[in-house]
């Protein structure tokens, strides 16, 4: 290995220089030279859906579950669900969504999350349902940017094979 | 009368039209539980904590007497963390030679990001490089409201009475991944079970964001009369599009005056137009990007205030507001009112919905209640508001009572955010009302999160010191005599917002 890595002045050359060797030295306008090392990190986490594992094992069967307030006199209904009301405290019960509901907004990302850069463009909505107090995201497919508009029926979609994640749901134009 | 109503002409055709589009998209009876608007808790969830407040002890006066500021940059890789926020303290006490180490009390340290640092307990490595132990320190992190949080906690460790002298100091290294990486560690603070996986992104968010408030606020109103709803849509996102724009040329034109902006520019309303396309409808001239920099406030009691200036400034009120991590699950329930507001002016509009930021709503009528502020557009002189994207510079204009909901289109048409005497390439009346970001804010300064709200308290302090020319080198962005500022910071999609009000403290 050279005892001294190469030297740039701009940033970004730095960056490839250390996608390619992993060390570099920036010097800036004043002369001062900085040396800029590629530093990974990757980490696998155990994560527990907890209290809210029925909604993603719903998605498992077909199913979209919300969750509904079980206290007499309140009955929030949320799309997204909660394990408890975030309106007056008590418990929800689960309970199946309609399978169709409304946009109540959407925007299509033309770029996104480097974890969802190589997905881009996609589609994100959110889904307004009769009867029921709160929203729910979801990715919009087999649309196209200029098919949307707020107000568009859409109805669900279940993957056949499961990942348990939020993304075994989507929408599509109804 | 309500305010979009006003817009149109015709109040009679506007309720019509929203009358029938609420119906018809269902957001009418059946989409809200129909007894739900009628319960206690429903109104009081939507409130802000009421009449109590009122009765609450506000604590010492805490003055801002210095601050510092490095530039924002794309990347600063000759500095890391502890050396910017190292050349923002020395700027903030250069010339002040009683500020000594020895005169601080204790510090309050703010960074947004674990992941950006690659390094857990930074603010100790702060306090540590500028030889501040054993004082009293804590971490600070409040999303994108970090900087605003901190100045706020530096407030509260004065006004309690627990210091006399405390230092406010925040930082972001941004540059230590690449851009798309730095997007997925921001959206990380989504709901990680229901939000990120869907391509986690917050340009995203705002979009969805601002799509409703063009539906709300254009859509029903200018474009009430157009028969088929994707054409009235397309007119009204088109209209939206352009006011945005304009809000973007504004704040990179503002910023050519400010030596310390990062992407100071003149452009048209067209390239902000015709900038890339980044979540529909925002584009990247509409977006704030991601930055190194640092910046510090020292906060002091009365009693001692005067030892380190005769220019002092008072911090006259502080408020905060908090809303649902999700936006999916935001209420659609009723608008807590700024003073001159009527409950009648919103009898037809779900709020906040995804359309508008009640914690900001909620921070500024708290920190208004305690500053005694009922008119803001009058009883403020200038705002450095969080514009991480345009549309919710406009969405905050409402939020905080500039306008009332609805107006925020037209508030920038009109001119009234803008400056007096510069020349944006389009007409500005009302130029001067009340100026929003005259430093450029984080769309034209840059946005290094645990820095942004205190670089907003130090230029809002530079201001109201009358020193802008002496610290950017040009006096363009000197406003003429102002006694009054307001400094806002926002966490993502509004989850949590800070307001501070700053107010000349010295003759």
């Amino acid at each position: 290995m050279k005892a001294r890595p190469p030297t740039f002045t701009k940033f970004r050359d730095v960056q490839a220089e250390l996608a390619r060797s992993g060390a570099a030295l920036f010097r800036d306008a004043d002369g001062v030279e900085s040396l800029v090392i590629r530093y990974p990190y990757a980490i696998e986490y155990i994560h527990s859906y907890a209290e809210d594992s029925p909604f993603f094992l719903g998605l498992a069967e077909g199913r979209l579950r919300g969750s509904r307030c079980t206290r007499k006199g309140c009955g929030c209904v949320y799309a997204t669900p909660r394990s408890h009301c975030m309106e007056c405290g008590s418990a929800t019960e689960w309970l199946d969504l309609p399978s169709t509901g409304k946009l109540h907004s959407w925007t299509t990302c033309h770029f996104g999350s480097e974890a969802f850069l190589k997905e881009t463009p996609y589609n994100l909505g959110l889904v307004q349902f009769e009867g029921v107090d709160s929203l729910l995201l979801v990715r919009v497919k087999d649309a196209k940017e200029s098919d949307l508009y707020v107000g568009m029926p859409v109805e669900a979609r279940f993957d056949p094979n499961p990942k348990y994640s939020v993304t075994d749901v989507w929408f599509v134009p109804k | 009368m309500p305010c979009h109503l006003a817009l149109l002409g015709s109040a009679d055709a506007g309720a019509r039209v929203r009358a029938k589009n609420a119906a018809r998209l269902g957001r009418g009876e059946g989409f809200r539980v129909p007894n739900r608007a009628k319960k206690p808790m429903q109104r009081k969830s939507v409130g802000t904590g009421g009449e109590e407040r009122q009765r609450r002890a506000t604590g010492r006066r805490v003055y801002m007497v210095t601050g510092g500021v490095t530039k924002f940059a794309k990347a600063h890789p000759a500095m890391d963390f502890r050396l910017m926020v190292k050349r923002a303290y020395d700027y903030a006490v250069r010339g002040i030679p009683n500020l000594t180490k020895d005169r601080i009390d204790g510090t309050r340290i703010s960074y947004f990001s674990d992941h950006f640092s690659r390094q857990l307990k930074a603010a100790s490595m702060v306090q540590d490089y500028l030889g501040l132990n054993p004082k009293g320190s804590v971490r600070i992190e409040w999303g994108g409201a970090t900087g605003g949080e901190c100045f706020q906690a530096a407030y509260e460790a004065v006004a309690s009475g627990r210091m006399d002298v405390c230092l406010a100091a925040g930082y972001e290294t941004m540059s230590r991944v690449a851009t798309w990486k730095g997007n997925e560690f921001i959206a990380l603070a989504s709901d990680t079970n229901f939000d990120f996986p869907l391509g986690g992104f917050y340009t995203g968010y705002y979009a969805l964001m601002v799509m409703r408030h063009i539906y709300e606020y254009l859509r029903l109103t200018r474009f009430a009369n157009v028969r088929d709803e994707r054409e009235a849509q397309r007119l009204a996102i088109q209209e939206g599009c352009r006011i945005m724009s304009m809000v973007s040329v504004k704040n990179h034109l503002n910023a050519l005056h400010n030596p310390y902006a990062q992407y100071p520019k003149r452009l048209t309303v067209q390239d902000v137009l015709n900038s890339e396309m980044i979540s529909y409808p925002l584009t990247r001239e509409q977006i704030c990007t991601m930055s190194d920099g640092a910046a510090v406030a020292f906060l002091c009691s009365e009693s001692v205030a005067r030892e380190f200036t005769d220019k002092p400034v008072l911090i006259k009120g502080v408020g905060c507001g908090t809303d649902t991590m999700r936006l999916a699950d935001r209420p659609f329930g009723k608008v807590p009112l700024m003073p001159r507001e009527s409950a009648k002016d919103y009898a037809h509009l779900p709020y906040p919905g995804v359309h508008s930021f009640r914690a900001g709503r909620a921070a500024g009528l708290e920190a208004y209640r305690m500053a005694g502020i009922t008119d803001p557009n009058r009883e403020l002189d200038f705002i450095e508001l969080h514009d991480a994207y345009a549309s919710s510079e406009i969405q905050t204009y409402e939020d905080l009572g500039l306008c009332k909901y609805g107006e925020g289109y037209g508030f920038v048409e009109r001119g009234d955010p803008f400056l007096r005497g510069i020349d944006y390439g389009f007409p500005t009346p009302n130029a001067g009302a009340i100026p929003v970001n005259p430093s450029g804010g984080l769309i034209a300064c840059g946005h290094p999160v645990g820095a942004t709200g205190l670089m907003q308290g130090v230029f809002a302090f530079w201001q109201l010191q009358g020193t802008i020319a002496r610290h950017f080198g040009d006096p363009a962005l000197q406003l003429k005599d102002p006694k009054r500022g307001a400094i806002h910071s926002h966490a993502g999609t509004g989850s949590s917002v800070t307001v501070s009000i700053l107010e000349r403290g010295f003759r």
